[in-house]
């Protein structure tokens, strides 16, 4: 499997951050970058990153499964994930997420029909102060309302 | 010796080195902590909770599994705080674990149903109902029941760290954890189920035994593994005269709870149908079964008449059968038919290495050696396919001593994954290939050699000179085949050699012929089989040979003979074997198929029929006579019968023989084949793994 060469140089620091024989303390960052790259987390992938790492595929199934920010389907463009976590449950976390999936028609870990969303009922994020709290990508929303949501959503059908 | 600390558990003031865990600590004073988790020689996991312990000062309870001693410690182990910390951790491992102990292969013996008895509550607040997952089949030996599953990370680290292997693996978080096996849905593994003994629940269970019966309702009869040469000590539960499971959990034994697939689920050829349980006489092309008098007569009768014409016998005895019955047999063939000719498959060369270390002491490997050294340099051997236990022990000891590893083989082998170095070579170039890593290996300052049947001859004193000049201490092991192979060549069950390893020329008896010489000399009148194969692929050099054949199963030798003596298994025999390190161990009897004999038995009765005085055949008489006369075999009685491993000692000096380097053969077994006795496993040929690269077609 061959990965992008930026995403290559990425890998091969990363190898170097950790001390000799303790190579697989960078499997974490290895699959999020390529997740990012890939758009999932494929067998082969897990395979590749096995290697490069020095463990077994399933030692990297192990980490897949344990982790939710590491996904074996392919994401929406965007993804957004909704915080229902106590304190953004307090103040609406919950009814954003049920306003999310009325508005996309997709429920938890699902993406829409055209691959543009995809939608993740998350635990907490540590945004409690601005909650309730959501994530669109790598991008954070603070104080989101279902009103706010929309716009959010619309401005990103109109990108496209 | 490092520095000792002090500290006081439950009131009791103790010292221990440093660095010792508190659970440990505890068991030194007869206190137990008790723990799922933990298990001694594998790595920490602290997963569990079962052993939260108090420590005086430290804010919460802590887990005495993973928690070194320090200096002035106080721990309290059975403080009100720890009891409920118990039952509340055993109610959660509970919330989703099926309550159908009435079933489960595990009732009876299960660690999670004492530790309730002892530790836990009567009842639940969880009234929710229980997630279930339906069982698994992950291949011939394994199934795996996930909600009976506790997470305790046992079966991975054993497969992981003790095997080498890494086949199982926890995917998923929380309440959908569960154990994976390596390829998706099945496993491919060494499938020796060690996982299964482990678990300390009912969440692994193995396809020979699961719902058979009852742990209570066995017979638990500890003998030894008659497969490899390794000498495992094998707990055979038995039930009804069938041996329904066997392990060895209890840790007897050499081996420890160690067993690959051969120790723990071949026993199955032992009920096979094709178990013979009647002598056979062959009349015309056909076999009819015939009466044990009847059969011991015609051989008695057969016998007294060559032996008086002075004809000529040729005899081959087993690997597998006791000394006893090894020694039994020379003894017959030697002073009772007057021959030197006698024979057995012999799979290393034992008998070059101790002629070749002739004078120098203390220098063949024991068995506690592997553990031990600080190098390995193993030649021409697929330690993990050909001696799991050996491999087992030497990984043990890479893991716990970070002892360093080199492999000398014509294939990848599993030891390369934590070799120091490993070198790949052509038959013939394993000395060169040693010869260059002499300032590694030296540097060690230590090594144990172990050899397989590519050293022989010529090549065994070419290695030990390589190794004594290295200017350390080394030690040599010749590796051998099966399970009484080493106890076969002591037993003089060569032409060339006495027991003992005194020259056969002593006896003034004509030299013997070997096995291939017996089975082509056109004119043999007698060619005795016990518990051998040798006509696998060809056919006897002469029809006018009359062969009498001792076998459990109608083997392609069989099917020549003109008698056929159905011969009891080793798990039906009482006797000792000896194993490749030269430790003598006892087997037990188990069960017992009807019809059959123990062969000394039979070679008794034969005598008895000739109206020769051979001694009395019962094996503690035999074995007495061994310990008497047989050099190195002086071994203490008492180890022997409470079922422990006593190390002989080879006779120290030159064993003036020609040792005929062509005769040696190992045959190669891998984990999953174990010589004709394999053919007859159900559980051997239901796997499907290839065997290590070594052996791939």
């Amino acid at each position: 499997m061959t990965f992008s060469p930026k995403l290559e140089e990425k890998f091969a620091a990363l190898l170097t951050h950790y001390p000799e024989g303790r190579q697989r303390a960078a499997l974490i960052p290895m699959l999020l970058y390529a997740q990012d790259e890939v758009g999932a987390i494929t067998p082969e992938l897990v395979e590749e990153v096995a290697k490069r790492c020095g463990v077994t595929p399933l030692q990297v199934d192990e980490v897949v499964g344990y982790y939710s920010m590491l996904h074996r389907k392919p994401l929406g463009k965007y993804h957004i994930q909704v915080c229902t976590n106590i304190s953004c449950m307090l103040v609406g976390g919950e009814e954003l997420f049920e306003h999310a999936c009325k508005k996309l028609g997709i429920g938890h870990k699902q993406v829409t029909p055209d691959g543009l969303f995809s939608l993740e009922e998350v635990e907490c994020m540590g945004a409690c102060s601005w909650a309730p709290a959501i994530q669109i990508g790598y991008e954070f929303h603070h104080k989101v309302t279902p009103e706010k949501l929309d716009e959010l959503i619309e401005a990103l059908r109109k990108i496209q | 010796m490092a520095d000792l600390i002090n500290l006081t558990i439950d009131g009791k003031a103790i010292q221990v080195p440093a660095g010792t865990l508190v659970i440990d600590a505890a068991k030194k004073v007869g206190i137990e902590i008790p723990a799922f988790c933990y298990y001694e020689g594998l790595s920490l996991q602290a997963a569990c909770r079962m052993c939260l312990v108090e420590v005086e000062k430290a804010p919460k309870l802590l887990a005495a599994c993973t928690l070194p001693v320090a200096e002035g410690m106080v721990v309290h182990t059975d403080s009100p705080a720890v009891q409920k910390a118990r039952k509340y951790t055993l109610e959660f491992l509970l919330t989703n674990h099926p309550l159908d102990c009435p079933v489960c292969d595990k009732g009876g013996e299960c660690e999670l149903q004492d530790m309730v008895f002892r530790y836990g509550a009567g009842e639940s607040r969880f009234t929710e109902v229980k997630q279930h997952v339906d069982e698994k089949q992950w291949s011939p030996i394994v199934f795996y029941d996930a909600p009976r599953c506790i997470l305790c990370y046992r079966c991975v680290r054993i497969c992981n760290e003790g095997m080498g292997v890494g086949a199982l693996g926890i995917t998923n978080r929380g309440v959908t954890a569960e154990i994976t096996p390596s390829h998706g849905d099945h496993l491919e593994c060494d499938e020796c189920g060690m996982c299964i003994d482990i678990c300390p629940v009912g969440a692994l269970t193995s396809g020979t035994y699961r719902y058979k019966t009852r742990p209570w309702e066995m017979q638990h009869v500890g003998t030894i593994c008659t497969h490899c040469s390794n000498g495992c000590k094998t707990t055979l539960g038995v039930r009804n005269n069938q041996i329904v499971r066997a392990n060895n959990r209890d840790r007897s034994g050499i081996n420890g709870e160690f067993l690959c697939i051969k120790g723990r689920y071949a026993f199955d050829f032992n009920n096979h149908p094709d178990r013979l349980q009647s002598p056979l006489m062959r009349v015309g092309s056909q076999f009819e079964p015939i009466s044990w008098a009847q059969a011991l007569e015609i051989v008695s009768k057969k016998f007294q008449e060559v032996r008086e014409r002075n004809g000529k016998f040729g005899i081959i005895g087993s690997n597998h059968t006791t000394n006893e019955e090894n020694y039994y047999l020379q003894k017959f063939a030697r002073q009772g038919l007057g021959t030197n000719n006698i024979d057995h498959r012999r799979t290393g060369d034992v008998v070059s290495l101790i002629d070749a270390l002739s004078g120098a002491s203390g220098k063949l490997a024991q068995f506690s050696d592997l553990y031990s050294t600080k190098a390995a340099l193993v030649i021409s051997s697929d330690l993990s396919q050909q001696h799991p236990l050996l491999a087992f022990q030497l990984r043990a000891n890479y893991r716990h001593h970070q002892m360093k590893m080199y492999a000398v083989t014509p294939g990848p082998v599993r030891e390369d994954k934590y070799a120091a170095r490993s070198i790949r070579v052509e038959p013939g170039g394993e000395l060169q290939a040693v010869e260059s890593l002499r300032d590694e290996l030296k540097a060690n300052g230590e090594l144990l050699v172990i050899f397989g049947d590519a050293i022989k001859g010529e090549g065994v004193r070419k290695l030990v000179s390589f190794g004594e000049s290295l200017g350390i201490p080394v030690k040599y092991l010749a590796l051998v085949d099966y399970s009484n192979s080493r106890g076969a060549l002591d037993m003089g069950m060569v032409p060339e050699l006495l027991p003992g390893y005194r020259p056969a020329s002593e006896n003034g008896l004509e030299p013997g012929l070997n096995m291939n010489e017996m089975l082509a000399a056109p004119d043999l009148d007698v060619l005795w089989v016990v518990g051998e194969n040798p006509l696998e692929n060809r056919a006897p050099a002469s029809d006018r040979t009359f062969i009498v054949v001792q076998d459990m199963f109608l083997t392609e030798t069989a099917q020549y003979a003109s008698i056929v003596l159905p011969s009891a298994s080793a798990y039906e025999k009482t006797g000792t074997v000896t194993n490749v390190t030269g430790e003598v161990q006892r087997l037990k009897r188990g069960p017992k198929t009807m019809g059959a004999k123990p062969d000394l038995e039979i070679f008794g009765l034969i005598a008895k029929g000739m109206g020769l005085n051979l001694g009395t055949w019962t094996p503690d008489a035999v074995f007495e006579e061994i310990r008497q006369t047989v050099r190195g075999y002086n071994v203490p009685l008492p180890v022997i019968a409470t079922g422990g491993a006593a190390q002989t000692a080879p006779v120290n000096g030159r064993v003036p023989v020609q040792v005929r380097p062509e005769l040696i053969r190992s045959a190669g077994d891998t984990l999953y084949t174990s010589g004709s006795l394999g053919r007859y496993s159900k559980t051997l040929s239901a796997v499907v793994e290839a065997p290590g690269a070594l052996y791939k077609p």
